[in-house]
């Protein structure tokens, strides 16, 4: 364990071997202490996504009971993209509408906790991530009562007009959007909030002395020195988000499915594999080219 | 330099590469046992990290450090009879001050720590603290905790990183007297690495002003203020007007210097060139102000100028004196309570005793260099231009 | 009135936010105390506490619920250990291909779930290993590694090196400096990283759901319970699993709090 202090591993005393030892053991030791995890990030998260990209290409004339021969069978992806192009677009924007909402609502909480909070500010952050404690499932469930035909919520929507006599909440594209909302919004308040915190009070006061009204102080001060926390809070929400699929099937119906719903059946009730593997390859390969354009153009390095 | 005793420090030939970046180059230095050394330079200038090589933190890339007869070079920190009192302390957080102070006995296994803790605390005027925490103490007690914590184990050397960098200016005078009070009371070598001149000065009986990874000057205070060797030192240490000349070489005990078509005589005694570009140095308070025209005193030297400047700060006056090629000179003027005050625009002469001037090497092509009047920028009128 | 809400507004939207965070948890706790009409109705019927006293009611649920808890556990002391090396690596060494190793550890976190769960799906069934436990654990370690490192990562980042200096001036060894300075000091970022490891692998449900095989952990559990109508006593598991976190949680903080009071 000592090996673990880096101001210990410094080459000592007596001249020649002895000291070459220690630089040598120095030199090696970073890469012992990452070895473990490493590997194993290696094994169980490189050479799978490797193996994804390897079965999305196997002949889909296989079974699973028979094997799958690999043809590299390009076409799998035109031919899951003209399967499941709906699935993938309501993935898409069932995610981004959810973020905008996610944003409307998180940025006033995070900075409400970060600058308005005062002594209260470990509580209400605590109470941001609380939820969370309970079972996403269980959750989720919370909402399949709330939203359901003869919950509270829907009589009170029909009784003020808002929903017709026979409207209905639950099994609509709103019941999963606002699903996606709930259960990913602490992870888009939590970095906003970091960022939120550390801006500087005087910053804002500095821009009411200078003339700016409220609303030029938050688009030229405020909005910008929270970007950072903003994009990682937004990654962060939006990837998982795009991914998900007990939302769609807990609180949509079929016409709501996302492309997890579509993926989940062609490996655990189709057994369509390389149809499934083509789809999450594709998906993954959509929401790299996102982060990464997301990141240069919002000019943040610091969401890693 | 001086003979080997059993405890002196000696630093030989010891240079610290950081890649490309040296940060001390080819030191060679003697600490007498039971000095209290100053390590003066501005940041950056290798002084802190020279201290590092001596506490074991770092290892010299080349070179020899000895303590007494040890070769001690590349000892681990823990292996060297040397202790540090860390810049902001470094006082462990989850330990309570007696713990903090024990930490060096524990790790000796000494037997009798209680009554060693006990008995520093109250050295350090901490008595009854032991069961706080760092956090629960004021600046000042917490700088005395880590110098307990140090002490404790009795070092041949104490290494003190500007261990009062973080105190505000009353309680850095007070805890000043205080460790040179304990130095005195347990006779320990202290080495002391600050960047603030007045304070090396009242501690130190030896100062090292260090720059660029090399020493410019060792000596005692006084000597170092009086004859600096170099326009570095001269202006690091207090302030100094230093006029760009050529020296002429010695006649009789004197150096000649023509500096703007003027001559200038300066002792030899007090020159460290005798011949090319020199700077011919005054101290602002070893000048003197007389009106245009008056006498100056016999054997004194003088410039002619225009008061530009003036600001009265009590204890002196501080005038900025522009001379005909348009250099300001600084000069302090002593309230002596009959001077009356000159006004800005009189037209004076400023002369110096020559044996308060000093002879500096200049690198050619170096013009004037004076200290801005007070280092407050609304009081800079166009340095010497 | 009017200088009140532009005061105020900000924090009003923010506790409304707040109450829609907190809106399902009260239904759930509600739930929890509900004597059912019947299997696959979620109304409140009646108040009953037998679904607390008879937690075990329902074949199955206290099973998978101690599979979860006993998979959690496992996968929390593995990932910590892999991750808190990673963090002692990366934090205290220079060495070639850190950036690579950031990568490795910053994807996971970056990747959907489907993608992780189908991916490892993918190698299990190609490398032809029997789903269950062990896929589950291996699948739980994975993700939750990167978790451990960014969050040890933080607190050693936060961490004065002159602390361990100081202890090495003062006669510790490099040993000892560890085991008296650098771990206890580190320790609080650890105690965090665990409990996030094992609230991760208890919830998952994603992952698992691709690698279990005819394992039931409690996620899977309510999955497959929500075909057939949830036992009330779901919401009791769910209920006290909120509990004990935010005790936990509210007592970490009420420690720290009279430690600054005393620091």
């Amino acid at each position: 364990m000592s090996l673990l202090t880096g101001v210990g591993a410094r080459p000592v005393g007596a001249p020649g071997s002895d000291k070459a030892e220690r630089r040598d053991r120095r030199r090696w030791l970073p890469y012992l202490l990452l070895l473990p995890g490493a590997a194993w990030l290696f094994l169980f998260f490189v050479v799978p996504t490797i193996q994804l990209g390897a079965t999305s290409l196997y002949d889909p004339s296989g079974s699973v009971t028979a094997g799958y021969a690999m043809t590299w069978e390009f076409s799998n992806y035109p031919d899951a993209i003209a399967y499941a192009w709906p699935q993938i677009l309501r993935s898409f924007s069932y995610a981004a509408i959810a973020t905008v909402i996610g944003i409307v609502i998180g940025y006033p909480l995070a900075y409400a906790i970060a600058q308005k909070a005062g002594r209260w500010k470990n509580l209400l952050l605590v109470c941001v991530v609380a939820p969370m404690f309970t079972s996403f499932l269980v959750r989720t469930l919370a909402w399949k009562t709330i939203l359901s035909d003869n919950g509270w919520l829907v009589g009170f929507l029909r009784d003020i007009g808002l929903l017709g006599d026979d409207g209905r909440l639950l099994a609509t594209p709103a019941a999963v959007i606002l699903g996606l909302t709930y259960n990913f919004l602490p992870f888009l308040v939590l970095p906003l909030y970091a960022s939120l915190e550390r801006l500087d009070y005087r910053l804002i006061e500095a821009a009411g002395d200078l003339y700016a009204s409220p609303t030029r102080t938050f688009f030229k001060v405020t909005l910008p020195l929270s970007m950072p926390g903003l994009v990682a809070g937004t990654l962060l929400f939006f990837i998982p988000a795009v991914g998900d699929y007990i939302n769609a099937a807990l609180l949509g119906n079929t016409n709501t499915n996302m492309v997890g719903n579509v993926v989940n059946s062609a490996f655990l009730s189709r057994q369509e594999p390389p149809q499934g593997a083509a789809l999450s390859f594709l998906l993954m390969a959509i929401i790299l080219a996102i982060v990464f354009a997301y990141v240069r153009r919002s000019g943040t390095d610091e969401v890693v | 330099m001086t003979t080997p005793e059993t405890g002196d420090l000696r630093i030989t030939n010891v240079t610290k590469r950081f890649g490309e970046f040296t940060a001390v180059d080819d030191l060679t230095l003697t600490v007498p046992q039971g000095a209290f050394f100053a390590l003066l330079g501005a940041s950056g200038c290798g002084k802190t990290t020279t201290l590092r090589m001596v506490a074991g933190l770092e290892e010299p890339t080349t070179g020899e450090i000895r303590l007494g007869d040890r070769d001690i070079t590349r000892l681990r920190p823990y292996q060297r009879p040397v202790n540090t009192v860390f810049q902001s302390y470094a006082l462990f957080p989850h330990l309570d001050v007696f713990e903090n102070v024990a930490f060096g006995l524990r790790r000796r296994k000494q037997r009798e720590v209680k009554g060693q803790v006990d008995q520093m605390l109250d050295l350090v005027q901490l008595g009854g603290f032991g069961k706080r925490r760092p956090a629960e103490l004021s600046g000042g007690q917490q700088q005395r905790v880590a110098l307990a914590r140090a002490l404790i184990n009795h070092p041949q050397v104490l290494l003190l990183d500007e261990p009062l960098g973080a105190l505000d200016l009353k309680l850095r005078r007070q805890m000043q007297i205080e460790l040179k009070r304990i130095q005195t009371e347990v006779g320990i070598t202290f080495v002391h690495v600050t960047h603030d001149q007045e304070e090396a000065m009242t501690m130190a009986d030896t100062v090292a002003v260090m720059n660029a990874g090399k020493i410019e000057q060792l000596g005692r205070p006084a000597e170092i203020y009086e004859y600096p060797a170099t326009a570095f030192v001269a202006n690091f240490l207090g302030q100094s007007n230093l006029l760009a000349g050529e020296a002429a070489g010695q006649q009789g005990s004197d150096v000649l210097v023509g500096a703007y078509e003027q001559r200038f005589a300066v002792p030899a005694a007090r020159s460290r060139t005798q011949r090319g570009p020199v700077f011919l140095g005054v101290r602002p308070e070893k000048l003197a102000l007389v009106a245009a025209g008056a006498a100056v005193p016999a054997g004194h030297q003088s410039v002619a100028g225009v008061v530009t400047d003036s600001s009265y700060v009590g204890v002196s006056t501080q005038y900025l004196v522009r001379t005909g090629w348009g250099t300001e000179l600084a000069v302090f003027a002593p309230n002596g309570g009959d001077a009356a005050q000159l006004a800005v625009g009189s037209e004076v002469t400023a002369h110096w005793n020559p044996q308060h001037a000093f002879l500096l090497e200049r690198a050619p092509g170096e013009g004037d260099q004076t200290t801005p009047l007070l280092d407050s920028p609304d009081t800079v009128v166009g340095v010497g231009s | 009135m009017r200088r009140w809400f532009a005061d105020h507004w900000v924090m009003t939207v923010g506790l409304m936010v707040l109450l829609y965070l907190f809106l399902p948890i009260a239904v759930v706790a509600g739930l929890s105390f509900n004597r059912p009409s019947n299997r696959l109705s979620y109304d409140f019927n009646a108040f009953t506490t037998d679904n607390w006293t008879n937690l075990c009611g329902p074949a199955d649920l206290c099973d998978a619920v101690g599979r979860s808890a006993w998979i959690g556990l496992l996968a929390t002391v593995f990932a910590t250990i892999l991750g808190t090396l990673m963090a002692f690596a990366l934090a205290r060494h220079k060495f070639r291909g850190r950036s690579l190793t950031n990568l490795l550890i910053f994807l996971p976190m970056a990747t959907p779930e489907l993608v992780m769960g189908t991916s490892l799906l993918a190698l299990f069934t190609a490398g032809g290993l029997q789903l269950g436990f062990v896929t589950i654990l291996i699948a739980h370690i994975m993700f939750c590694v990167s978790f451990v490192v960014v969050t040890v990562k933080a607190r050693l980042a936060g961490m004065d090196a002159r602390l361990e200096e100081a202890a090495m001036d003062l006669y510790a060894t490099p040993f000892q400096t560890f085991r008296r300075i650098t771990l206890p000091l580190v320790l609080p970022g650890i105690v965090a990283a665990a409990l996030l490891a094992f609230s991760l692998s208890f919830d998952d449900f994603i992952i698992t759901n691709f690698n279990s095989g005819n394992t039931v952990t409690f996620p899977m559990y309510v999955w497959g319970a929500n075909q057939r109508g949830i036992p009330p006593q779901v919401n009791v598991i769910g209920t006290a699993m909120f509990a004990i976190a935010l005790l936990l949680v509210l007592a970490t903080n009420v420690r720290r709090r009279r430690g600054a009071r005393v620091a």
